[in-house]
């Protein structure tokens, strides 16, 4: 029941308040880490509403940006307050890789890829090349053996082009 | 193992192995939305710090506010912690398209071309990754989440003629269905 719940409510277009839309894109960049994360965020917003410097915001207090939150979270249309980690510094090794499907053979070679716990992020796109994924494992000699296991259960060749630099990495959706 | 979480003066005491792996389990759980997130995760880690030992025979398994505090930013400070804030569901916020743009750019040229187009705020992720050639000349990634297919296409052509990139060849893959979202190692917000 609960599912359905967040499903209709996810599906609907959500108009999002003047309030909810700054948390949304305020909160992506970071959360102050002190005692009272939230009354210091009801107290930037007051202060900036005091100086004129955001125009449309109600006076704030902790509480009323507490249940602004929890409900965005009941909506489903926030997963939570969390850490985005650095795999490398985390251990374990990434790779993304790619595999060049017949369309006839699609799903079959998608669930063949899924099986393996260390497949995540799985997308069809467009190109010949049509099937993108993330592998994540322990060790790089892990990355190989699921490769290799990939290879053989499906008779296709990976693509497999692990991160060499990074130039910019900064997931960020403003509403 | 020292487990001695005696604060003296200012200092900080840090948390033992056990207790930041414990801590790393549970922020990335996220964080619980009320007056005090980092003692109500306090609390936890000593609730789990009791269960195997007495209080009374280890009263220092008290894990503090502080020290919650303290590691988090030490994290975020060190780099393991990229970012500590909001994770939305992009989907339900209207970003229904994703492109991956992939580029075969001169060896020589990648580094001042790549660090132009991290700056541009439509980029979301820019990836330097091997050749294999003959079938894969591409060597950089980048993502663009947008609205539509027809915006993020529109996004791409500004990036193209701002940035005088229209002699690279490239090419354009947008997804179609996600057939898996989750790994079992995979499964936390990382950068890979």
């Amino acid at each position: 029941m609960r599912t359905a719940t967040i499903e209709s409510a996810a599906e609907k277009i959500y108009a999002f308040s003047t309030l909810e839309k700054y948390l949304i894109n305020t909160l992506q960049k970071g959360l102050p880490i002190c005692e009272s994360p939230f009354a210091m965020i009801a107290e930037q917003i007051n202060y900036q509403t005091a100086n004129n410097t955001l125009n449309g915001m109600p006076v704030c207090n902790e509480k009323l940006i507490i249940e602004t939150l929890n409900n965005l979270l009941q909506l489903g249309i926030l997963t939570r307050f969390g850490p985005m980690f650095d795999a490398a510094c985390l251990g374990g090794a990434f790779t993304l890789a790619a595999i060049d499907v017949p369309h006839s053979r699609f799903e079959e070679v998608a669930d063949i890829v899924n099986s393996f716990p260390q497949v995540a992020h799985n997308y069809e796109r467009s190109h010949q090349l049509n099937m993108w994924f993330v592998i994540g494992t322990e060790s790089q000699a892990e990355i190989d053996y699921v490769i290799d296991a990939i290879e053989s259960k499906t008779g296709l060749t990976v693509l497999n082009v692990p991160k060499l630099e990074e130039f910019y990495v900064g997931l960020y959706f403003e509403v | 193992m020292t487990n001695l979480a005696l604060e003296t003066g200012s200092e900080i005491l840090s948390l033992n192995s056990d207790q930041l792996n414990k801590l790393r389990e549970i922020v990335e759980q996220g964080l619980p939305i009320n007056s005090q997130p980092y003692l109500a995760i306090a609390n936890q880690l000593t609730a789990m710090s009791v269960t195997t030992v007495s209080v009374k025979q280890m009263p220092s398994t008290a894990v503090s506010e502080q020290q919650v505090i303290q590691q988090i930013s030490t994290w975020q400070s060190e780099g393991l912690i990229r970012r500590f804030g909001l994770v939305v569901k992009h989907r339900q916020l209207g970003y229904s398209a994703n492109a991956m743009i992939v580029w075969n750019i001169d060896d020589i040229d990648i580094d001042a071309i790549a660090n132009q187009l991290a700056l541009r705020s439509e980029i979301s992720l820019c990836y330097r990754r091997p050749r294999r050639l003959p079938d894969w000349p591409y060597n950089l990634f980048c993502m663009i989440h947008g609205q539509s297919t027809k915006q993020v296409e529109t996004q791409i052509a500004t990036i193209v003629s701002e940035l005088g990139l229209s002699h690279i060849d490239k090419d354009i893959l947008f997804s179609h269905k996600a057939y898996k979202q989750h790994g079992a190692r995979y499964q936390r917000q990382v950068s890979a």
